[in-house]
């Protein structure tokens, strides 16, 4: 069996008392952040990376953190959606439509605790997942030449485009500004810089985490500033928490389809998280009886459906990230700048070449799995504790992580100059409803992108028709294709619910 | 409306000095079919097409803030320019206690709170950066102590 060799092969790395010790430091940092209101996974990911690469942890162990914190953040997400009706990111916001009734009905701590079952199966299933299916479309991976990874690109460009945003043009703008990003510097090929207008700092071309940490941390900054903080830290008093076993066993069937589904949108590159939770909470309150299940009234299976989904996508998106080096969501994207940073290849050849750290990391979220579910259940008052910290102290705090992260990354005022002006890019946008998450992308994958056109034009010499040369890419074109141009006419069938209000 | 048309055209003029940046792009003698210059141009095209459906085809305005809020956000963006310049030559402490606490003003306008999130701040993160991950930061101006 060379799964079970595999594990065996990975619990060695993962239950070394160090990177025990730091899988169950991740999932403690990373349910505060996801608890935080104002801090999502991905840019509670984002202003870590910096901090954990100057640590000078290895591969496996920064991985082990990160994802850890990722983990953790995805469970944590759900304290802030339930106690304070505010989501702490996109695929929260599912959460609050049936969490915060609930919560108002002095039925906190139910929701809490059902909630972070469903996390737990999610999370569980989709690990499980990611161990049968990564190596299976490793080894499909290898048939993959530069037209098809061209192709692959432009599917994950488009699929977050067509189905995790609201408006083509504005999501296509977004890649293509994070594209176009990613040509600053000098060119592979040529080796001559490329749009730096001339200045020094802009031949490396620009930093992705600098972007990053720009976009969702200190945008997030500049959300509460206009804000003034509002609407932070109200909440609702959570008393005793107790183990609703009745209708955990209920929602054993609405976890098991959340799972399936929520692990699926995961694994769609570009769609990511946001998506499963969304297409759970949906396609259950369909199978509960549509409008008169009572969900969005404070239906505890209301709570099940999004969570199970949220966390199965967190993990299934996962998949094409370390197969193919292609995230499915905002915060994939962010821990594969991870990888990047740590000198990591994502991609078929990981398997192979490098096990143990892919292995390591399916362990240590296993691992990291039990240790969410303890500290989210019995533990969850701790975290509520949390919840109170004011919006006056976190947010200065955040930014004054965010720029010694990179200040220590870098040691440059530039950087430091550049996130600003990223922050500012990213408040804007958000206030004019064009999406972040694939500039991100754009600026991640945007020379692999173009080096692929460029090697798949080299090997045909430049004959237009090879990119459409086998049935792998010919079939990733037209899901490209159909991802970006059928959600036009299903946006009128498939409403987005609206978050309550008080 | 007016945010989204106007932004359409902020794009297309983006594009089109990207694009004239992209076609000054010097070439080496060794160059494959594609060359440095495709890709760049392509962006640039597919962007101006989406400023024109932005300009033809806008959503509603968000709700833009007041004159007050965008000043406390210019205040707060300068506060951290000034920080971004500030931190090599007067080390960690006091730039960011005074940033910290500028920009916790900025949220809840209370100055006894605001000040002590500052100096709090910035001597904790200062222990933990220090002390717990070992990051090399200097407290304060060189030749101070």
């Amino acid at each position: 069996m060379d799964l079970l060799a595999n594990l065996a092969l990975g619990f060695s790395v993962a239950l070394s008392p160090f990177t025990l010790f730091l899988a169950v430091v991740g999932c403690f940092l990373g349910t505060i952040i996801g608890a935080l209101p104002g801090l999502g996974p991905s840019n509670g990911v984002a202003i870590l990376i910096p901090l954990a690469f100057s640590l000078g942890l290895d591969a496996t162990s920064s991985l082990v953190l990160m994802t850890s914190v990722y983990y953790g953040a995805m469970y944590g997400g759900r304290i802030s959606s339930i106690l304070l009706n505010i989501p702490g990111d996109e695929p929260a916001l599912m959460t609050t439509l049936d969490g915060y009734p609930m919560a108002r009905a002095g039925r906190a701590g139910d929701a809490l605790v059902l909630s972070g079952f469903a996390s737990f199966f999610g999370a569980l299933f989709a690990t499980i997942g990611l161990m049968l299916l990564a190596p299976i479309l490793s080894r499909i991976a290898y048939q993959f030449g530069p037209a098809e990874y061209f192709a692959l690109y432009l599917l994950a460009f488009s699929t977050l485009g067509g189905i995790a945003s609201s408006n083509q043009a504005k999501a296509a703008l977004a890649s293509c500004i994070g594209l176009g990003i990613a040509m600053i510097g000098l060119d592979n090929q040529t080796g001559m810089p490329r749009l730096t207008g001339g200045n020094l700092h802009l031949l490396d071309g620009i930093d992705f985490l600098v972007a990053i940490v720009g976009l969702f941390a200190v945008a997030e900054v500049f959300i509460f500033i206009e804000s003034h903080g509002r609407g932070s830290s109200i909440g609702v008093k959570l008393d005793k928490v107790t183990l609703p076993v009745r209708e955990l066993v209920r929602g054993i069937g609405t976890m098991i389809r959340c799972s399936v589904i929520g692990f699926i949108a995961g694994v769609l590159p570009g769609a990511g998280a946001s998506l499963g939770s969304f297409l759970a909470y949906v396609a259950e309150k369909k199978w509960r009886g549509g409008e008169s299940s009572g969900f969005g009234k404070g239906n505890p299976q209301g709570v099940i459906a999004p969570e199970a989904g949220n966390n199965s996508a967190a993990g299934g998106a996962l998949v094409p990230m370390l197969t193919l080096g292609v995230p499915g969501s905002g915060t994939t994207a962010v821990l594969l700048a991870l990888l990047m940073t740590l000198n990591i290849t994502p991609g078929p050849t990981l398997f192979t070449d490098r096990p143990e750290v892919v292995w390591g990391l399916i362990a240590s979220l296993l691992i990291a799995n039990f240790v969410l579910l303890a500290m989210n259940v019995p533990l969850v008052k701790i975290f509520v504790k949390i919840l109170t910290v004011p919006a006056w102290v976190l947010l200065p705090g955040v930014m004054m992580i965010s720029f010694v992260g990179i200040f220590s990354l870098t040691g440059s005022y530039f950087d430091l100059l550049l996130m600003i002006v990223f922050g500012i890019i990213g408040w804007l946008f958000r206030k004019l409803n064009i999406p972040t998450v694939p500039i991100i992308l754009g600026i991640l994958l945007g020379k692999h992108m173009e080096d692929a056109l460029r090697r798949a034009m080299i090997l045909s010499d430049g004959d237009w028709t090879y990119l459409f040369s086998s049935g792998i890419a010919i079939g990733l074109w037209a899901f490209a294709v159909l991802g970006f141009v059928a959600p036009l006419f299903l946006r009128h069938l498939i409403k987005k619910p609206q978050a309550v209000s008080d | 409306m007016k945010g989204d048309r106007l932004f359409g055209v902020v794009v297309i003029l983006g594009a089109l000095a990207y694009a004239a940046g992209a076609l000054q792009i010097q070439t080496s003698f060794m160059s494959d079919p594609v060359g440095s210059k495709t890709f760049p141009l392509v962006l640039a095209g597919v962007a101006v097409i989406c400023g024109l459906v932005m300009i033809f085809r806008p959503e509603a305005d968000p709700d833009w803030p007041g004159l007050a809020t965008l000043g406390s956000l210019a205040i707060s963006v300068i506060v951290m320019v000034g920080y971004a310049y500030a931190i090599k030559p007067l080390g960690f402490m006091l730039p960011t206690a005074l940033c910290a606490a500028i920009l916790s003003f900025q949220i809840s306008p209370r100055a006894v709170p605001s000040a002590l999130t500052g100096v709090g701040l910035s001597v904790g993160l200062f222990i933990v950066f220090k002390f717990a991950l070992g990051l090399g930061l200097q407290p304060f101006p060189k030749g101070w102590f």
